[in-house]
């Protein structure tokens, strides 16, 4: 285990969740809430405290998509392809954005750390197709020509902290 | 609030509260749906209320909060209204005007309105130069029977009370004080109420043969999953008028002999859970949930869980492993849900909608029920319109409504100048339908004859720009992607179909692959361990049986005849109508376009890769697929 990774905020979950098994999948999402992906220091720490298989606790983090093993951007871009956005031109749209930031379907993450672009397949939102996600913030109605601006001033405010 | 120990109680406080309801003669609902939220409608909610103060107005956000007289203001928060397309939506009470595509800035205008009580006609809904003022005139609402969703967009779906003020929670007193379990569930099975989560299984049935199982521990689960792409009746449902469900479950609960549920909401709805955990909240502290609801000595308490992105969790025995913490993947049938459900007792799984239909069948009874719809499958089913559609959003109709009527009707026809070509319905299990299918009624048994389903209502309307072997592409992709990896028919077959369909729209389909799919479908159909497996084949089988020809324009004459499919277009600058402008060689990503300014632009289509974006940026439509 190492010894300088912060077990505390892992404590604190545990506490509020208990360590039965049944609780793995909400404490798994705390802790991806925080970091934005499972650090590999938590896997063997959670298999102890909650006295439950390491391979079973991985089973579960790469069964569901939501759980994410490498770490991500700091802004995460979701882009829905729905049926509803599919239909109204959200290829382009993802298209559009991984061109511009480098990315493809196996690289999803930036070098610096900046944007993770991923695909999701409904968000609920087909009213307003094609939609993207921006750390949770929906935009609507987007175009290729809106996404590039919307990362235009997405990196204008990374750049200005 | 204090805590209600009598049925008493909960009548005195509904008084209470309808009476405050009633003073409240103006009110402002603004929509707090996903969509609208994501227009900026809670800036538009704080910015009138922050108007309202500064004028010197007294404003009620939550009911029975300060005193109600006639000068007061109501301000809410509602759920969605299904009008998605046309957000931020904000409703006027009591004229009942309906003011779309909201800003900030028409905030002071509506506020200064409200002294006149007129209406703001800029504002206002228009379709074909006629404007309707008043939201139940507009075509869109004026088609439909609201129901299930009668509250959504008319009441603030952050409280309790407004619930009960509208008569919420009665349906469970009469359950509680009035009837035995096994009357509630004779009138449930009397009502004919079939599941609206795709397979139309009769509700009532259901909850009878897990009433009769032995074991006293029993669970109440609601999937909330609602994994189909292009469906969103239950999320809006969970959002708009969260308390219906608590009802529809803790009724369940009593009837079947069960004092704990669990909601299994989808990842991708963070504002459900929040707005649920608000409701589930606000019923224990009245004592509406918990170890002793309203005195009558029966508990119920409900449970939030929320999934991590499988579509498998949908199906009942995934989901119950998901609930109990383990990975989603569903298991040999039978023992059934019924029998051997979550923790490996007998367990009730409905979803969303089909709870939330149970406070009215108890409240009005089985017969009243029955008189809406055909008699097979009555109710109304809330349908996710989406597509190439005028009128986008989440609508309720009567079952039995032909799609004719949906479509034309309350969908207001095809968007732009689109001519109607399919409908897929039941999405990534279900089929499409086409021109020929228009007058089917949409109920479970006549949709199943012609080989499509109501599946969970997601209704995708595609116009003849679509290409129906992209869609099964498509629709094939995402089973692809979503199978657990159980069995091996799901698993291998549908990764094979896929790869079929791929190099069939990339134009190397080869002769024969139409039947190699058809014979794959057939086989994993059959084998298949569950539904989503089973399923998984039947866009591409019902896209071939309706649109053979396009399948064979690609495969033998590498044409796409809706022009979709980018692999097998090429794209033409017409000289006669090229102003010379470079807009377009400026907008190449690849710097294909070369030419002189003011003389007719040229496509190198070596370098071409057909992204679309001087199309969407030629000013002068000069720029055509060939």
């Amino acid at each position: 285990m190492s010894s300088d990774f912060d077990y505390s905020f892992i404590d604190e979950i545990l506490e509020r969740h208990g360590t039965d098994h049944g609780a793995i999948i909400a404490i798994l999402q705390e802790i991806q809430e925080k970091y934005n992906y499972l650090p590999r220091e938590v896997f063997p720490y959670l298999s102890k405290k909650m006295n439950f298989g390491e391979a079973r606790i991985y089973g579960v983090a790469t069964f569901y998509e939501n759980f994410s093993l490498e770490p991500k951007g700091k802004y995460i871009i979701r882009c829905c392809d729905g049926t509803a956005c599919h239909v109204r031109g959200s290829q382009p749209i993802l298209n559009q954005l991984r061109e511009e930031l480098g990315l493809s379907e196996s690289k999803a993450t930036t070098d610096d750390f900046m944007f993770t672009v991923e695909t999701v397949s409904c968000l609920g939102a087909c009213g307003l197709a094609p939609v993207i996600t921006v750390n949770g913030t929906v935009y609507p109605a987007m175009t290729p020509i809106a996404v590039s601006e919307l990362l235009k001033t997405l990196k204008e405010e990374a750049a200005n902290g | 609030m204090d805590k209600l120990t009598s049925r008493e109680e909960l009548i005195a406080l509904r008084e209470r509260s309808s009476n405050s309801l009633r003073l409240e003669k103006t009110k402002i609902l603004v929509c707090g749906g996903t969509g609208c939220v994501a227009g900026g409608s809670l800036q538009i909610r704080d910015k009138i209320r922050e108007l309202l103060e500064a004028k010197g107005i007294e404003v009620a956000v939550e009911l029975g909060h300060n005193e109600i007289h006639s000068d007061v203001v109501g301000i809410k928060t509602s759920g969605c209204h299904g009008f998605c397309e046309m957000g931020p939506l904000v409703r006027i009470e009591p004229q009942g005007y309906l003011y779309t595509k909201v800003k900030i800035d028409d905030c002071e205008e509506i506020v200064a309105s409200l002294e006149t009580g007129d209406c703001i006609e800029r504002l206002a809904y228009k379709q074909n130069g006629v404007v309707y003022q008043k939201q139940e005139d507009i075509p869109f609402y004026k088609a439909q029977t609201r129901k299930v969703l009668e509250h959504c967009g008319l009441i603030n779906a952050t409280s309790i009370q407004e619930y009960i003020a509208l008569g919420g929670y009665e349906a469970l007193e009469k359950a509680l004080f009035e009837m035995t379990p096994d009357e509630i569930i004779d009138e449930v099975t009397e009502s004919n109420l079939r599941g609206r989560g795709g397979g139309g299984f009769k509700a009532g049935r259901k909850w009878k043969s897990c009433q009769v199982q032995k074991d006293p521990v029993k669970y109440i689960v609601c999937n909330g999953d609602e994994g189909d792409p292009g469906a969103f009746m239950d999320r809006s449902i969970m959002e708009g008028d969260p308390n219906r469900l608590l009802e529809g479950m803790i009724i369940a609960g009593v009837a079947i002999g069960s004092s704990e549920g669990y909601i299994y909401v989808r990842a991708e709805y963070p504002l459900a859970v929040e707005r649920l955990k608000l409701a589930i909240a606000q019923a224990e502290e009245l004592g509406i949930l918990g170890d002793n609801i309203l005195g009558s000595g029966k508990a119920f308490h409900i449970h939030i869980n929320r999934g991590a992105g499988a579509f498998v969790c949908g199906e009942g025995s995934a989901l119950t492993q998901s609930i109990e913490g383990k990975r989603g993947m569903p298991r040999v049938k039978p023992p059934r849900t019924v029998e051997h459900g979550l923790y490996e007792k007998p367990t009730n799984l409905n979803n969303v909608e089909t709870y939330a239909n149970v406070p009215m069948i108890i409240m009005n009874g089985a017969a009243w029920y029955k008189s809406i719809g055909p008699e097979n499958s009555p109710g109304t089913k809330a349908f996710a319109l989406t597509g190439n559609i005028n009128n986008t959003g989440l609508i309720e109709v009567p079952m039995g409504t032909t799609l004719r009527e949906v479509i034309f009707d309350v969908g207001g026809g095809m968007r732009g100048d689109g001519k109607f070509k399919a409908v897929q319905i039941g999405g990534p299990s279900g089929g499409c339908l086409t021109e020929k299918d228009l007058d089917i009624p949409l109920d479970f048994d006549s949709l199943q004859k012609v080989g499509a389903m109501i599946g969970s209502g997601g209704l995708v309307v595609m116009d003849d720009h679509t290409c129906m072997v992209e869609v099964a592409r498509f629709f094939m992709n995402f089973t692809q992607n979503e199978s657990c990896g159980k069995c091996v028919p799901c698993r291998e077959g549908t990764k094979r179909m896929l790869e079929i369909l791929e190099r069939i729209v990339a134009g190397n389909g080869r002769d024969g692959d139409i039947e190699l799919l058809e014979e794959l479908a057939d086989t994993i159909s059959h084998t298949a361990l569950c539904g989503l497996g089973k399923s998984a084949p039947s866009p591409v089988l019902s896209t071939i049986k309706n649109f053979r020809e396009e399948y064979e324009a690609h495969i033998y004459d590498k044409k796409c005849p809706a022009g979709q499919c980018k692999k097998l277009v090429s794209y033409v600058i017409e000289p006669d109508l090229c102003k010379g402008c470079s807009k377009c060689a400026r907008n190449c990503p690849v710097n294909a376009i070369t030419g002189e300014i003011k003389h007719p632009f040229t496509i190198d289509q070596n370098k071409c890769i057909k992204c679309g974006a001087c199309v969407s940026n030629c000013p002068f439509k000069a720029i055509k697929e060939a």
